[in-house]
C-alpha cells in the first residue's frame, strides 16, 4: 500500500495537518471542477439502472481448436459484434471482452433488443456450400400450411444482364422465376415450383435429384434429410450443430416468403473470411435493393471455382447456399462463372438486403458464441432499482451516523466529515470514470458502495479507539492523538490491504455484475486510505487543539472521566515507560 | 454511552474481560458442532439454487392488474411447467420460470406480455442459459482459491504463518457456516449470494487482522518478560479490541441491514436482497470467528513453540513462587522484566483481576 506517509512525527510533532488538508481539498475541488467541466455530473448508469439490454456471450472453443479462444480472436469478435450492433443504428451500444472468454454487449434502452440480439446472437461461421438438393419443410399433416403460389417473377428478372462483369442473383422466393432467363447472375431460387404450387408431397419426395455417389453415408444423410422438420426449432438448431466444413450436411433455411426449406449441402468451398466486404445497395437501373459482395484474392479464386462448376449444373444443383451457423440464409443459383465481385439481386427489401449484407461482411466471427444470459430492464424498473439503492444507502448511512453520534459524540463529527469527504471523492471519481474508462454504475456497484460505508467507518473506529486507549492511559488529547496514529495507521493499512486484495481478486477473476461490485469496493477501499491519511488524521490533530476536544468536554467523546482514564499521577511514569510504539 | 465507555475502559485495563483463550475448547466445540450441522444440512437438504444456476427466465413487470395466482397460471401455460410468481412492493410481479433456454423464454415472454396486458416494452426479463450460474460459481471458487493463497502469503509475511493458518481456518469456518445457513433455511442461492459470500472473505479477514495486529504488537517483546504467557496476551488483545470489533460489526451490519430492508421489503427479491442477505449472515459469522476462533487458534499454535513453552514454564514458576510468598504477583520483577504491553495484561483465568503496578490493590476509586 503506497499510501502517503503522513503524521509520522513523534508525539508533539503534529505533522503538517494544514498541508494534508489543503492537498485533499485541492483534490476534491479539482475533481468536482473536472466533473462539471467535462459535463458528466452524474455517474454513467449501467443497463440495470438506466434500462436496456445486456447480453453475455461466451466463446465456445471447437473441439481440437481450444486455443482459438485467444485475445486476438476475441478482439476480432468484439469488433465484428460492435459493427453489427452499430449497424442497427444503435449508437451507444458497448461491446467489451470480460475475462478470457466472455463478451458483454450492452444495448441501451430505446433499441429493438430483439433485433439486436439476433444480430449479436450466437451467429458463428459463414460458409458457402453447394446445394445438392432441397425440399420444402412442411409437416405432411398440414397441407394448409403450404404456400400460395407466388404471384409473379421478381422484378429483378431479366435485368441482370449487365456488362459490368458483376453478377446478380435473385433471392426471389417465387418459384416462377425458376428457369427464367436470368442471365449473367446468381439467381436465388430456393423455392422449387413444387412448393409454390403448394404440393405437400414435396416433403417425402424431394423434387431434385439426389446427390451423386450414393453410399452408406449418403443414405444416412438422406434418411436424416427426410426426417428433418425445419419447423421444429430444436431440430433446426440440431441440424446445424457439430458439423465440419468438409462434411456434407443437412440444413434448414427460410425462403424469401418466410417458409422453411431443408437442404442437403456439399462441403464448404468458400468461407466468411473470404468475403472482403458486402453491402446493400440500390440497383439504380431498376430501383431494387441488391447485395454487393467483394471477395478477397483468395476468396475470388475459390468463388470462381465454385461458380464455374455450379453454372454448368442443372437446377437445383446450380445453387450455392450461404450458410450461417448451420442455417441457410440465402441460396442463389449461379448462371455463370463469377470472381471477385458479385451481386445478389432479387426481391429484397431495404431491411433484408442490409441484413444479408451485414451477415456477409460481419458473419465470419472467428469464434462461436453462446448466449449465456440476456437481461432486459425497462427504464422504469431501472429507475426504481436506482432509487431503492439510494434509499438503502441513505438508510445505511443514517444508521451509521446515528450509531457514531451516540457512541462517539463529538468525535462523530470528525467521522461524519470524513465520510462526507469520502463520499465526495467517490462520487466525483465515479462520474469521471464513466467517460474515462467506461465505468458504469450498476446495482451491485451501488451495493458495493453501501457496504463500503462500513469499511470506511471502521477506519475511524480503529483510530478513535486507539486515541481513547491513549487517553485512558492518562495522556492529554494532543499527545494521545499523535501517539495513537502510528498504531492505528498500521492497523488500517493492513486491514484495508486485505480488503483491497479481496476486491482485486474478485475483479480479475469474475465477470459482469460482480466486477462492478468489486470495482466499487476496491475504489472505496483506496479512497478510505486517502481520506484517513489526508483528512481524518489532520482534522483530528487540528481539533485536538480546540478547547472542546482538547479539554475533553463531556460531549466531545473524549472525556477522560467518562473514558475511565488513569489519574495523572500515573502519567508521569507512563510517559517515560519504554513502550513507545513507534513502529515505522 | 457512559456505561459503554466505562466498559471499554475496563476492558482496556483488563478489569473485565472474558477468557477467550482459556475457554477456547468450548468455542472450538461449538464451532465444530455448527460446522457439522452446516455440512449435514448441506448434504441432506442441499442448496436451493436459483434460476441462474438452472437456466431459465425471470420476468419482472410493472404494476399489473392481474393477481399473482392468475399470473402463475398464465406463466405455467406459456412455459409448460411450473412457475414461481411473487408480488413485489411496487405492485409488479416477479415471474420465475426454470429450465428454459433463451429461445423458449422469448416465446414465454411474448405470451406473458399478451396475457398480462402489458406493453411490449414493459416487461423486464432476465434469461439465463444453464451454464451461466455455474460459471459464476466456478469463477467464484477460483477467486476464493487465489484469494486464500494470496492472503495466507500476505499474512505469513506481515505476521507469521501461524496467524495465516488461523485466519484461513476462521475464513473457511465463516464460509461453511454461511453456506450451512443457506442450506438449512433454504434461501435461494443466486449470483448475488455468491458476490456477498466473496465480500465476506475480505470482511471476515479484516476483523481478524485487526485483532492479530494488536496481538503482534502485544507480543513483540514477549520473551523478555516473565509475567504473561502468550495465551494471556492473546486473550488480552481480543479483549482490548473487543469494543472495536463490536463497533465495526455493528457499523458494517447497519448499512447491510438497510440494504436488506429495502432490497427485501420494497423491491421484493432481487440482487440487492441476495447480496445483503449473505453479507448479513457472513458478517455475523465473521465477527464471531475472529474473536472466538482465530485468535485462540493462534495462541494454541504459538504455545507449541519451544520458546513459548519455555516462557510458559518461567511464568508458571514465577507465579507459583509469588503465590508461595503470598505476595501479589504484580510486584516489580527482576531486571529482565519488561512490560511488553501498551496496556497491562491480566493473567489468563484471572481476567477479572486487578491492576496496579506496585502491588497495591487497584483503583479504590471504583
Amino acid at each position: 500500500m503506497a499510501a502517503p506517509k503522513k503524521g509520522r512525527g513523534p508525539a508533539g510533532g503534529q505533522g503538517r495537518p494544514g498541508r494534508a488538508l489543503a492537498l485533499i481539498l485541492i483534490a476534491m475541488v479539482a475533481l468536482t471542477g473536472g466533473m462539471f467541466w467535462s459535463g458528466h455530473t452524474t455517474p454513467r448508469l449501467g443497463i440495470d439502472l438506466a434500462g436496456g439490454t445486456t447480453i453475455t456471450l461466451k466463446a465456445e472453443a471447437e473441439k481440437g481448436k481450444e486455443d482459438a479462444v485467444n485475445e486476438t480472436n476475441m478482439n476480432t469478435a468484439v469488433g465484428i459484434i460492435e459493427r453489427r450492433v452499430n449497424g442497427l443504428g444503435v449508437s451507444e451500444a458497448e461491446v467489451q471482452t470480460q475475462g478470457k472468454e466472455h463478451i458483454i454487449v450492452n444495448i441501451p434502452k430505446g433499441t429493438n433488443s430483439k433485433q439486436a440480439r439476433e444480430q449479436v446472437g450466437t451467429t458463428a461461421q459463414l460458409y458457402f456450400r453447394p446445394v445438392l438438393t432441397y425440399a420444402p419443410s412442411e409437416p405432411a399433416a398440414k397441407p394448409s400450411g403450404s404456400p400460395k403460389p407466388s404471384p409473379s417473377a421478381s422484378a429483378s428478372d431479366g435485368k441482370g444482364t449487365d456488362g459490368k462483369g458483376k453478377s446478380s442473383a435473385t433471392p426471389s422466393a417465387s418459384a416462377t422465376t425458376q428457369g427464367r432467363p436470368v442471365t449473367d447472375g446468381l439467381k436465388k431460387a430456393p423455392t422449387p415450383s413444387a412448393t409454390a404450387s403448394g404440393s405437400p408431397k414435396a416433403t417425402e419426395t424431394p423434387k431434385a435429384s439426389t446427390p451423386p455417389a450414393p453410399d452408406a453415408a449418403t443414405a444416412a444423410l438422406e434418411k436424416k434429410f427426410a426426417a428433418l422438420n425445419c419447423l421444429d426449432p430444436k431440430q433446426r438448431s440440431a441440424a446445424g450443430q457439430d458439423v465440419k466444413p468438409t462434411d456434407t450436411i443437412v440444413a434448414c433455411g427460410k425462403n424469401g416468403i418466410g417458409q422453411w426449406e431443408k437442404y442437403i449441402l456439399g462441403p464448404a468451398e468458400v468461407d466468411g473470411k473470404d468475403v472482403d466486404d458486402a453491402k446493400a445497395a440500390i440497383d439504380e437501373r431498376v430501383g431494387q435493393w441488391i447485395v454487393q459482395m467483394e471477395f478477397t484474392d483468395a476468396g475470388a479464386k475459390k468463388f470462381q471455382k465454385i461458380t464455374g462448376r455450379l453454372s454448368q449444373q442443372q437446377p437445383p444443383m446450380n445453387q450455392f447456399a450461404i450458410v450461417l451457423d448451420g442455417e441457410v440464409v440465402s441460396a442463389p443459383s449461379v448462371r455463370t462463372t463469377l470472381s471477385a465481385n458479385a451481386e445478389i439481386s432479387g426481391s429484397f427489401t431495404q431491411e433484408s438486403a442490409q441484413d444479408l449484407g451485414n451477415i456477409l461482411s460481419y458473419g465470419a466471427l472467428p469464434l462461436s458464441f453462446n448466449e449465456e444470459s440476456v437481461t432486459t430492464v425497462t427504464a422504469a424498473l431501472g429507475g426504481e432499482q436506482l432509487e431503492a439503492g439510494l434509499i438503502a444507502g441513505a438508510i445505511g448511512l443514517a444508521l451509521v451516523v446515528i450509531y457514531l453520534v451516540v457512541y462517539y459524540r463529538g468525535l462523530s463529527l470528525i467521522a461524519i466529515l470524513s465520510l462526507l469527504a469520502s463520499a465526495v471523492l467517490t462520487y466525483t471519481l465515479m462520474a469521471l470514470l464513466g467517460p474515462a474508462i467506461g465505468f458504469a454504475l450498476n446495482l451491485p456497484a451501488v451495493c458495493g458502495a453501501i457496504v463500503a460505508i462500513g469499511i470506511t467507518a471502521d477506519s475511524f473506529i480503529v483510530y478513535f479507539e486507539r486515541i481513547r486507549d491513549e487517553v485512558r492511559e492518562g495522556r492529554t488529547l494532543r499527545p494521545a492523538v499523535e501517539r495513537a496514529w502510528p498504531r492505528a495507521r498500521r492497523t488500517i493499512l493492513v486491514s484495508d490491504f486485505v480488503s483491497f486484495l479481496a476486491a482485486a481478486v474478485l475483479f480479475v477473476v469474475t465477470v459482469g455484475k460482480v466486477q462492478g461490485f468489486a470495482f466499487t469496493l476496491g475504489l472505496t477501499t483506496l479512497l478510505d486510505v486517502v481520506v484517513v491519511f489526508l483528512f481524518t488524521k489532520p482534522i483530528m490533530t487540528l481539533l485536538a487543539r480546540t478547547k472542546f476536544f482538547g479539554n475533553g468536554h463531556a460531549w466531545s467523546g473524549l472525556d477522560p472521566k467518562r473514558l475511565g482514564a488513569q489519574p495523572p499521577l500515573r502519567r508521569s511514569r507512563r510517559v517515560s515507560a519504554p513502550t513507545d510504539p513507534k513502529e515505522a | 454511552m457512559s456505561k459503554l465507555g466505562n466498559l471499554g475502559a475496563r476492558l482496556h485495563r483488563g478489569e473485565v474481560g472474558y477468557d477467550f483463550v482459556g475457554n477456547r475448547k468450548f468455542w472450538y466445540g461449538l464451532s465444530i458442532l455448527i460446522t457439522i450441522t452446516a455440512i449435514v444440512g448441506l448434504a441432506v437438504r442441499g442448496l436451493n439454487m436459483g434460476i441462474e444456476f438452472q437456466g431459465g427466465a425471470v420476468f419482472t413487470t410493472d404494476r399489473v392488474t392481474v393477481s399473482a395466482s392468475q399470473a402463475e397460471k398464465f406463466a405455467e401455460e406459456a412455459a409448460g411447467h411450473d412457475a414461481i410468481v411473487q408480488e413485489l412492493g411496487t405492485g409488479g410481479l416477479r415471474i420465475q420460470v426454470s429450465s428454459l433456454n433463451t429461445e423458449q423464454a422469448d416465446k414465454v415472454e411474448a405470451q406473458l406480455v399478451q396475457d398480462l396486458n402489458l406493453k411490449a416494452g414493459d416487461i423486464n426479463s432476465e434469461l439465463v442459459g444453464p451454464s451461466w450460474g455455474e460459471q459464476i460459481a466456478n469463477k467464484a471458487w477460483t477467486g476464493l482459491g487465489i484469494f486464500m493463497i494470496l492472503v495466507v502469503i500476505y499474512l505469513a509475511i506481515a505476521f507469521e504463518w501461524r496467524m495465516a493458518v488461523a485466519a484461513l481456518i476462521a475464513l473457511i469456518h465463516d464460509i461453511t457456516i454461511t453456506v450451512g445457513v443457506y442450506a438449512l433455511v433454504g434461501f435461494e442461492v443466486t449470483p448475488g449470494t455468491v458476490i456477498g459470500l466473496l465480500t465476506i472473505l475480505g470482511y471476515s479477514l479484516y476483523d481478524t487482522v485487526v485483532v492479530f495486529d494488536s496481538l503482534k504488537e502485544g507480543t513483540k517483546d514477549i520473551t523478555k518478560q516473565t509475567r504473561w504467557t502468550y495465551s494471556d496476551i492473546a486473550n488480552r488483545s481480543i479483549n482490548s479490541t473487543l469494543v472495536r470489533s463490536v463497533n465495526t460489526t455493528v457499523v458494517a451490519l447497519l448499512p447491510v441491514a438497510g440494504l436488506l430492508f429495502i432490497g427485501g421489503g420494497v423491491l421484493g427479491a432481487g440482487m440487492l436482497n441476495d447480496i445483503s442477505l449473505s453479507l448479513f449472515v457472513g458478517l455475523a459469522a465473521g465477527a464471531y470467528s475472529s474473536i472466538f476462533i482465530a485468535t485462540p487458534l493462534v495462541a494454541d499454535l504459538k504455545e507449541r513453540e519451544p520458546a513459548m513453552k519455555a516462557l510458559r514454564k518461567r511464568v508458571m514458576a514465577k507465579r507459583a513462587s509469588a503465590a508461595a510468598k503470598g505476595e501479589s504477583l504484580d510486584g516489580p520483577s527482576g531486571p529482565g522484566d519488561f512490560d511488553p504491553l501498551p496496556v497491562d495484561a491480566a493473567p489468563a483465568g484471572a481476567v477479572v483481576g486487578q491492576r496496579g503496578r506496585r502491588g497495591r490493590p487497584t483503583d479504590k476509586r471504583r
